[in-house]
């Protein structure tokens, strides 16, 4: 049976892929979406837990789905529910003594902290969220270009200069100084309750390579913030039935929108003839063409291995081997027999272990050099708390992410082991009892996310997010407008501006650079 | 803890130096690559003058050489460089240039092919880091040789004689071949190469092997007016002959700390080596898409002062170009110069050298006039000549 032909290959059915081969398709091209797994949703893809217990995906919450992606692929008549569309968040103490957060970004404290504390995080979480809405725009647009002449739009530019200095000047410097700051300094000028600090600290440096005293950790805090739940800036929001969900809501409006799937289909490279791309090459041989190839794989795998040497100059090469992906985040997921009691914390909340800025700071110490931390720092959300289907009944489901792990240690058994021990440790000091309820326990090490999740040192920005890997940086310089230098080959990753989450707007900025391209 | 005493002699020998610096009657030196290299031996006009009339030998040894090796060499090197190392078969050797992202030179150098899967890259720089770099993605091995190889370079009419006499026959070998010879226990390699546009080869073997090798060529080449050279007199020669230096004709990229010193293989007029058909090679696609702002000539200048540095005026006025090297021709009895001159004005015409001529302490300044004219400036047909006529 002849193949039928299509316009466009699309790598990768994560988010960045599908909003691509929404928006590619919805233009008139005919789309062929591979999967190496089973689509769809990259980080929002599911590994297995325990019988009985709903697969769980890597990325657990949501909290900056690209509204432009979400309108554009028509989520919420496809299906999508929120469980919490903004998530409260308890910052856990192990004396009981916890804050909870409510509202977007913590718009509400609640808690023992001092009155001087409540005034300065409202005064400081306004300017924030006034700083990183000035930055929004930009996620929505390919980075601005620095050569002479490179047709920038520069009227948008103008806007978000405009706006950063139409809060004033006052504002406008304020911007200015602590735009390359860090997020421990920003936080001790104004804040001194150690579990408030302590929860924010883990929010700003959440999924990164940075901890609260790296330098410039305050941009990756804002860059959180621009995101949001249904327009609610600031917000976190679980979908119904978890992010797979999400993710398989995304995967039925593409197929709606005519894009044809094809799961288990790994792509081993891209065919390249008479230097442009041609196709790609599967894993079985198969050999599939189309003149337009858009890969959602990082950058670092796409060049690296699927166009490779052969075709591309050595400095580009040795550029895109040295761009940083170190991963720090691990999954934890419990299988549970009951409710874990957290000292009376609210279990349909975000729960945060994070008892000051300093013990984020030194749970990344020893990570710099590949050890793992004793009291590692964590994120928990137990989905099987806010809505059945989770779990068996009375049974319940432990999501955590846990800061910090080394993505390179000498021995990554040992490592996850101890990042094991030391997490239930951590879990079990602030929920008296847990370990006894554990039925199944996994612990995915940055080095297993890379290999279930092809991302590179397991970073889940595809290439860390970092002021010196972004905007026109992001991946590399000269690759930042998601063209790549074999015609026809196009960049739509995580790795590509804006980066990480589960927010497609990478791929929905890859398939505007492309059309415009047609144009 | 040892005593750091290799600042004191900054320059390493060559495994020739016993005899080089025993005929360094002038005790001219200077530093190539690292190594102490003659600059004259003795007389520069008879030194040049036994190239292009009898037999010369030059030490070779400062050459960087790299050992390319790997079921990927070949695949790496076509990557590398911009002709098709394809068309090089087993005991060729080619001539090729190489270039960064930009398409900008980064070196010329010599490749040979010593087996399917092992070639040898000569060339004036060094570059492990960026071969290092290039051989990412290919299975291949490098490593620099330098040390390893003792070489002579033996140029002149009467070279292939003087190889009869030394007891190798080298009539069957044509330009850019080579051939391994017995000798005293060892082997050398001769290739038909050289760097003087004239009938030569260049010998290469261990350096246990360079003092009798050296003895064993003088011994054969006395009837024969052989004679060592310095870098002088090859400089003469290479000029006759119309061939580059990196770093004297143009700027590696590399190293380039002004923007505007970077040229293309095409500005350098080497264009003619490049080969669009063979796939990707780094550099490639900024090659397609470059304008030449530069191109590379032959003058020919009025006078008999050599126009080394000179800077190139469109009539007498627009500064258009510079002289890279030049010198007065002994062979052709004209002042010739290498040049780089704005594309516009690459056909030459109205054309001027700024000289100036040191007399007795003072300075004379001259516009001289400078014809574009063919490279290279001096040809022989004894360069190709297949059998060389024995001389």
């Amino acid at each position: 049976m002849p193949m039928p032909s299509f316009d466009a290959l699309i790598i990768g059915a994560g988010p960045n892929g599908l909003a691509a081969a929404h928006r590619l398709q919805s233009a008139g091209r005919k789309v062929l979406l591979l999967e190496a797994g089973v689509p769809g949703g990259g980080a929002a893809a599911c590994v297995p837990l325990a019988e009985g217990f709903a697969p769980q995906p890597l990325a657990h919450l949501s909290l900056n789905l690209d509204p432009r992606v979400a309108h554009g692929v028509e989520l919420a008549r496809h299906g999508l529910r929120w469980a919490a569309p903004d998530l409260a968040t308890t910052a856990l103490s192990p004396t009981g003594g916890h804050l909870r957060l409510d509202g977007p970004a913590g718009a509400a404290l609640q808690g023992a902290v001092s009155e001087a504390d409540r005034a300065a995080w409202a005064a400081l979480r306004a300017r924030l969220m006034r700083f990183a809405a000035v930055l929004t725009p930009l996620r929505q647009m390919p980075p601005p270009r620095l050569a002479r002449g490179a047709g920038n739009p520069m009227l948008k530019l103008a806007m978000v200069g405009l706006k950063a200095r139409m809060m004033g000047k006052a504002e406008f410097r304020e911007l200015l100084r602590m735009f390359l700051t860090n997020v421990h300094d920003a936080l001790n000028d104004e804040l001194t309750d150690p579990l408030l600090k302590g929860a924010l600290a883990f929010d700003a440096t959440l999924g990164t390579w940075l901890a609260p005293r790296s330098p410039n950790s305050l941009l990756l805090w804002l860059d959180r913030l621009s995101g949001g739940v249904g327009g609610v800036q600031g917000a976190i929001g679980l979908p119904a039935g978890g992010m797979g969900a999400l993710a398989s809501t995304m995967v039925a409006a593409v197929q709606a929108k005519g894009v044809s799937l094809r799961s288990n289909a790994r792509v081993a490279r891209v065919l390249v003839e008479g230097d442009r791309a041609a196709g790609v090459v599967l894993d079985s041989g198969e050999e599939i063409r189309a003149p337009l190839v858009v890969s959602s794989l990082s950058p670092k795998a796409t060049l690296l291995g699927l166009v490779g040497s052969r075709h591309l100059d050595a400095g580009l090469i040795t550029r895109a081997r040295h761009l940083k992906a170190r991963g720090g985040a691990a999954k934890l997921h419990l299988a549970l027999r009951g409710l874990p009691d957290f000292r009376g914390a609210d279990p349909k909340t975000r729960l945060v272990i994070a008892p000051s800025e300093e013990a984020v700071e030194r749970a990344f110490n020893p990570v710099k050099y590949g050890q793992v931390p004793e009291a590692p720092v964590m994120e928990i959300i137990l989905p099987s708390a806010f809505e059945p289907g989770h779990a068996p009944a009375g049974q319940h489901v432990l999501s955590a992410i846990v800061q910090y792990a080394p993505h390179a240690p000498k021995d990554p058994e040992v490592a996850r082991a101890v990042l094991l021990e030391a997490s239930l440790r951590q879990l079990e000091a602030h929920a008296p009892g847990l370990r006894s309820l554990i039925l199944k326990a996994d612990m995915l090490m940055p080095y297993d996310i890379e290999a279930r999740w092809g991302l590179p040192g397991g970073n889940w920005h595809g290439g860390e997010l970092s002021v010196e890997q972004m905007l026109f940086l992001r991946p590399l310089p000269g690759l930042a407008q998601y063209a790549t230098p074999v015609e026809g080959l196009w960049l739509a990753s995580v790795g590509c501006h804006p980066g990480g989450g589960i927010s497609g707007s990478a791929g929905w900025n890859a398939a505007g650079a492309i059309m415009g391209v047609g144009k | 803890m040892n005593a750091l005493t290799h600042y004191e002699t900054p320059l390493l020998q060559t495994p020739f130096h016993a005899r080089t610096s025993a005929a360094n009657k002038m005790h001219s030196w200077g530093p190539w690559a690292g190594y102490a290299s003659v600059l004259t031996y003795e007389d520069l006009a008879m030194e040049h003058s036994s190239i292009r009339n009898a037999a010369s030998v030059y030490d070779l040894c400062p050459m960087v050489k790299y050992r390319i090796e790997g079921p990927e060499a070949m695949a790496f090197l076509n990557r590398l460089t911009v002709r098709n190392v394809a068309k090089l078969s087993v005991g060729g050797v080619q001539y090729t240039v190489w270039c960064d992202d930009a398409g900008h030179l980064i070196d010329d150098g010599t490749l040979f092919r010593m087996s399917p899967d092992r070639f040898r890259l000569c060339c004036q720089e060094r570059h492990l880091p960026w071969l290092l770099d290039s051989a990412y993605g290919f299975d291949v091995a490098i490593r620099e040789e330098t040390e390893e190889v003792a070489a002579l370079s033996l140029q002149g009419p009467t070279s292939a004689s003087v190889l009869a006499a030394a007891g190798s026959d080298v009539t069957g070998l044509k330009p850019f071949r080579m051939a391994d010879f017995a000798f005293v226990g060892g082997e050398v390699t001769i290739s038909r190469t050289g760097f003087t546009g004239d009938l030569g080869y260049e010998l290469w073997t261990v350096p246990e092997l360079a003092l009798p090798l050296w003895d064993h060529l003088f011994a054969a080449g006395a009837q024969h007016g052989l004679r060592p050279i310095g870098s002088d007199a090859l400089n003469i020669a290479r000029l006759e002959a119309g061939f580059i230096i990196t770093g004297y004709d143009f700027t590696p990229a590399p190293q380039c700390v002004r923007e505007d010193r970077l040229r293309s293989p095409v500005e350098m007029g080497l264009g003619w080596l490049i080969d669009w058909e063979k796939g990707h090679f780094t550099g490639r696609r900024a090659l397609l898409r470059a304008k030449p702002k530069w191109a590379f000539v032959g003058l020919e200048v009025d006078g008999n002062i050599g126009a080394e540095g000179a800077i190139l005026y469109h009539d007498q006025k627009t500064e258009v170009g510079m002289i890279t090297g030049a010198c007065w021709s002994p062979t052709l009895k004209k002042s010739i110069a290498l040049a780089q001159v704005q594309a516009a004005h690459a056909a030459g015409g109205n054309l001027w050298a700024e000289i100036y001529a040191l007399r007795e302490l003072h300075y004379a300044k001259m516009m001289m006039r400078a014809r574009v004219v063919d490279r290279p400036f001096f040809q022989t047909d004894r360069r190709r000549a297949t059998p060389p006529a024995r001389f």
